[in-house]
């Protein structure tokens, strides 16, 4: 019995140890009167990796850019980054750590499932948070402090609808989606908005998460004599989707919504995306000075050319700029307040790229664009105007 | 002093420890030791399964959900904590007798085959049955109780709400381990053949060690869910299966303390290893292969090795 | 019918691809009760030495292919062996079984930290389009992954019953003991095994990959898919690992179309718990059960 004993030792020891690790490393840099600290906790492993990394860099590019000109009331920003792994477990743990050190801002992440659970963490925290994330059921919470840079599913689908009912003139309509929050929000949204314009649903496809074989759904998508096919996945999946659309010979209109006309899709699926059209919020192609010249700049920097989460990213930290240069201080209740209901236009502040407005659940109306993949590139073909329906201000 | 008397002291230094821990601690220390004790609590389930049963279940996960979306899904519609929480263990009690008993009744590792396909069933049916569970859109805003009136809200109270549940636990197995039962669940561990030959059931010992590790499991998701306030299916898979897995068989299965072990280490060894920035993984991956290789039996198995090589030298 | 046969095309050939897998991870719980948790993780590897072959070495995609079988046959057969399950031969099942996971989360952190953590698109080895036979259109992809399959699968088991070496290799598989009494070099054929899995599993993801695209996570449900398939048709059975590859694509692809997508994973599952219940020892198993 003697073995027992010892083993309980050194297993009491181990435990002790760890405790007492863990509280060393978890103390806190002080924060400078001279600077400003903005936490993004964002995908930067696991599936959105590559929206991640986009949103991250091109975070990094707006921060040198404003602390380059002088920072943000004379304050530099300095940007810490966190990996929520793209799991929302991980994401919880992530910004319970980055909300130790009392940022300003908290900004990402993208992933819509892992938003849902940073959200009521920094509410309760009361920080304002700008997030990169699409689910539409983000800003119905209402919660005070979150806040999108893209288009939410609310905004963006009912866009998507009119497209495909004045310009395609779909009858029916195959919908090939992602089951999770992000892509189960987007199809509830579409179906509604469809629906309400007389086209009907001829196929309903979910599909998981690092789905590999996308065989059977395009069989059922062909079966469905659908007149377009509408694709709502994450970016390998849509590759994977028109890849084996074009192996077996699909020959229907494919529409997407932002995602499947990306700059990562393309890269991965080639010629399989030719032809594909479709509704994006920001593009990277938009024939817009200020966006060519941050997509310059941003493929001279890291080598390769922005998606639309990059042009989030950038966005995201010159809102922070603009607000807070307003309010002429730094206050995080006042931020959540002055974002409300208001309108940044480039005049005001260059960095936002475009004009944008918030309303007041902190969702974003913005014009957007219409897009077609010729020869592996996206090309705009039209510009669709803001709505202009700011909800309750 | 005997043995008897060590561990206990061993059981209480770390208690004494773990409720010290988190004063010196911010937030997220704190969040990381709540996470420990529910993990702990999970495996301890499986170290009963495994450990003393010898059967290999990969659906601690799935009853670690279904003790989340319980206790979540009641106390959203009002329920008091207090009631979920038993309610939780005994639901996942049952379910892990009925998906035992068929697969226990057939010999041999093929419960570690029906609970690998009931994990991945029960993910699905969190996620595809919206009008139950909400789907993809997850359970949002639990409520955190209160005890006496006292709220357990904050991160500081609700870290000894997981204790004291930790606490609870331990002592329950420790009694079950001592009891008339635990003796015949050693007896069936070491020989099947003769504890069967001494009329232990072998199906009915088993099979109920399955479905007390299980209700662990969904004791600890029931604390799981207010403590991170949402939840939605995506924990809930075949990996975190697999991780209670790791934690039972790298902490020591078979043992008391190898739980505590192999939470902590999947839960702090990230902060241990930090100052290795994206290899974390490969390390842990690594020293797992490697501890497997040189000591089937686990971080406890080692440190014995150790001793006993120690007092060997002059 | 023409969505039937394309269907039943599709399922078949993806089926073959899991069939692949399946049949290496057979071989090696027969040969050395090693239940590789890592499997995937075994197709998924093989992909990125073909892209940093064809990257590095600048060339093409089948010499990229052969200097991926040596090195998998290198890394994943003979190190595997060596490294992993001899030293752990006495130690039971379950202590390689964790060991095998953590392989496979060493394989999968690797290649996102020294390759990528994005996808990357990976060269055809067939013609593109669908070809069209009367009314009925299939690809030609499929068709050409289908083929490729089925001539592994024909090569092997003619080598497991034609050759001496394959007939000793199934001796080992059967009785250890007995074999090594009958002069069997056990040691040998057993590392034959650890080859002919590594083997495999490179032909699989150079038949998978294409659609699949490499990405360091790709092994995690085909590795799944593999066990599955290896249970569903009979754990000892070579015979029986190839038929539930087969079965679970024609499966999964029909499950989707014609019962549901949002359940398509849960009808192979429940397939398997049947399996287990009624007929433990697999759909084309032989009753002769195997202590573990």
């Amino acid at each position: 019995m003697q073995v027992s004993h010892s083993l309980k030792v050194w297993a009491l020891s181990a435990g002790a140890g760890a405790l007492g690790l863990m509280a060393a490393s978890a103390v806190v840099p002080a924060q400078n009167a001279k600077t400003v600290l903005m936490i993004n906790a964002i995908e930067l492993s696991g599936g959105g990796a590559t929206v991640g990394t986009n949103w991250r860099d091109a975070v990094d590019m707006a921060v040198k850019d404003i602390n380059g000109a002088g920072g943000i009331l004379g304050r530099k920003i300095i940007v810490k980054h966190f990996d929520t792994q793209s799991k929302p477990g991980i994401s919880k743990a992530v910004i319970t750590k980055a909300l130790d050190e009392k940022p300003y801002v908290v900004l990402g992440p993208i992933y819509s499932s892992s938003t849902k659970v940073n959200m009521v963490v920094t509410r309760r925290a009361g920080v304002p948070h700008i997030v990169g994330s699409e689910a539409a059921s983000i800003t119905q919470t209402g919660n005070p402090f979150i806040f999108r840079t893209s288009f939410g599913q609310s905004a963006s689908m009912p866009k998507l609808a009119n497209y495909l009912k004045d310009e395609v003139k779909a009858k029916s309509v195959a919908v090939v989606w992602v089951n999770n929050a992000f892509g189960k929000g987007g199809r509830d949204n579409a179906v509604k908005e469809l629906k309400a314009r007389g086209i009907a649903i001829a196929a309903d496809i979910s599909t998981e998460v690092q789905q590999a074989d996308f065989s059977a759904e395009v069989v059922k998508a062909k079966q469905s004599g659908a007149d377009v096919l509408f694709a709502y996945l994450h970016e390998e999946e849509s590759a994977r989707l028109l890849i084996e659309l074009k192996k077996q010979g699909y020959d229907k209109q494919i529409v997407g919504e932002t995602t499947l006309t990306s700059q990562k899709v393309l890269d991965l699926a080639k010629d399989a995306a030719n032809g594909v059209k479709g509704h994006v919020g920001l593009t990277a192609d938009a024939n817009i000075p200020a966006i060519r010249e941050f997509a310059r700049r941003f493929e001279a920097a890291y080598g390769r050319k922005p998606d639309h989460n990059g042009i989030k990213g950038y966005v995201a930290v010159h809102v922070v700029k603009e607000i807070t240069e307003r309010m002429g201080k730094f206050d995080q209740k006042g931020f959540a307040d002055a974002l409300h209901c208001t309108t940044i236009t480039t005049e005001q502040e260059p960095g936002v790229l475009m004009d944008i407005s918030y309303d007041k659940n902190g969702d974003v109306d913005r014009a957007s664009f219409l897009v077609e993949v010729r020869d592996g590139k996206q090309v705009v073909t039209g510009v669709l105007p803001k709505l202009g329906n700011a909800v309750g201000c | 002093m005997n043995a008897q008397g060590f561990k206990r002291l061993a059981l209480a230094a770390i208690l004494a420890v773990a409720i010290l821990a988190p004063l010196g601690l911010k937030n997220y220390g704190v969040y990381l030791l709540s996470l420990w004790a529910l993990y702990a609590i999970a495996a301890q389930g499986l170290n009963l399964t495994l450990g003393y049963a010898g059967q290999i279940s990969l659906a601690q996960a799935a009853f670690f959900g279904i003790g989340a979306y319980i206790s979540a899904l009641a106390t959203t519609a009002g329920m008091s904590f207090w009631l979920a929480l038993p309610l939780a263990g005994l639901a996942c009690f049952i379910i892990g007798a009925l998906i035992g008993f068929p697969a226990l009744r057939v010999q041999h590792h093929y419960l570690a085959f029906v609970t690998l396909g009931f994990n991945v069933l029960v993910f699905l049916v969190l996620r595809n049955e919206e009008w139950l569970t909400g789907g993809t859109y997850g359970v949002a805003n639990i409520p955190r109780p209160a005890l006496f009136g006292l709220s357990l809200g904050g991160p500081l109270a609700f870290y000894y709400l997981c204790l004291a549940l930790l606490v609870l636990m331990t002592a329950m197995f420790w009694h079950i381990v001592r009891s008339p039962w635990g003796r015949a669940f050693a007896a069936l561990r070491d020989n099947p053949e003769r504890a069967a030959s001494l009329g232990i059931s072998i199906v009915t010992y088993t099979l109920l060690a399955f479905a007390i590790g299980s209700a662990a499991a969904g004791i600890a998701g029931a604390a799981f869910a207010p403590l991170v306030e949402y939840i939605d299916p995506t924990p809930f898979t075949l990996s975190l299966s697999l991780a209670f897995l790791l934690m039972v068989v790298v902490g020591g299965q078979g043992t008391l303390t190898g739980p505590f072990i192999g939470a902590a280490l999947v839960t702090l060894l990230p902060e241990w290893l930090r100052w290795t920035e994206g290899y974390y993984l490969m390390v842990y991956a690594l020293a797992v292969m490697v501890l497997m290789v040189v000591c089937p039996s686990g971080l406890t198995g080692l440190f014995d090795m150790a001793r006993r090589r120690w007092e060997r030298s002059p | 019918m023409s969505d039937i046969v394309q269907l039943f095309v599709s399922g078949i050939s993806t089926g073959a691809i899991y069939a692949l897998a399946a049949m290496g991870f057979t071989l090696l719980w027969q040969t050395t009760g090693t239940i590789n948790f890592a499997q995937g993780e075994f197709v998924m590897l093989p992909a990125f030495i073909m892209l940093a072959a064809m990257n590095l070495l600048d060339v093409g995609l089948l010499s990229a292919f052969v200097i991926s079988l040596v090195v998998s046959m290198v890394l994943l057969g003979a190190a595997f062996k060596r490294a992993l399950v001899d030293p752990m031969a006495h130690h039971g099942v379950l202590p390689l079984i964790i060991a095998t996971i953590a392989l496979g989360i060493f394989m999968k952190e690797a290649v996102k930290t020294f390759y990528s953590a994005e996808a990357q698109p990976f060269a055809a080895f067939a013609p593109e389009g669908a070809m069209r036979i009367g009314p009925v259109s299939v690809s030609i992809e499929n068709i050409a992954v289908l083929a490729v399959a089925v001539v592994a699968i024909l090569a092997l088991q003619l080598f497991l019953q034609r050759t001496f070496a394959g007939r000793c290799m199934q001796a080992v598989a059967q009785n250890r003991e007995s074999a090594r009494i009958l002069g069997v070099p056990v040691e040998r054929m057993v590392l034959y095994t650890f080859l002919i899995n590594a083997a495999l599993a490179t032909l699989a993801a150079l038949l998978v990959t294409p659609t699949y695209l490499a990405k360091f996570d790709n092994g995690e449900s085909l590795g799944l898919i593999a066990f599955i398939a290896a249970i569903v048709g009979g754990f000892n059975q070579m015979r029986g690992a190839l038929a539930g590859g087969l079965l679970i694509g024609l499966i999964d692809n029909f499950t989707a179309v014609y019962i549901s997508t949002q359940y398509r994973h849960a009808i192979p599952l429940i397939l398997l718990i049947v399996v287990i219940l009624f007929r433990p020892q697999g759909l084309f198993g032989r009753a002769e059960e195997r202590r573990l």
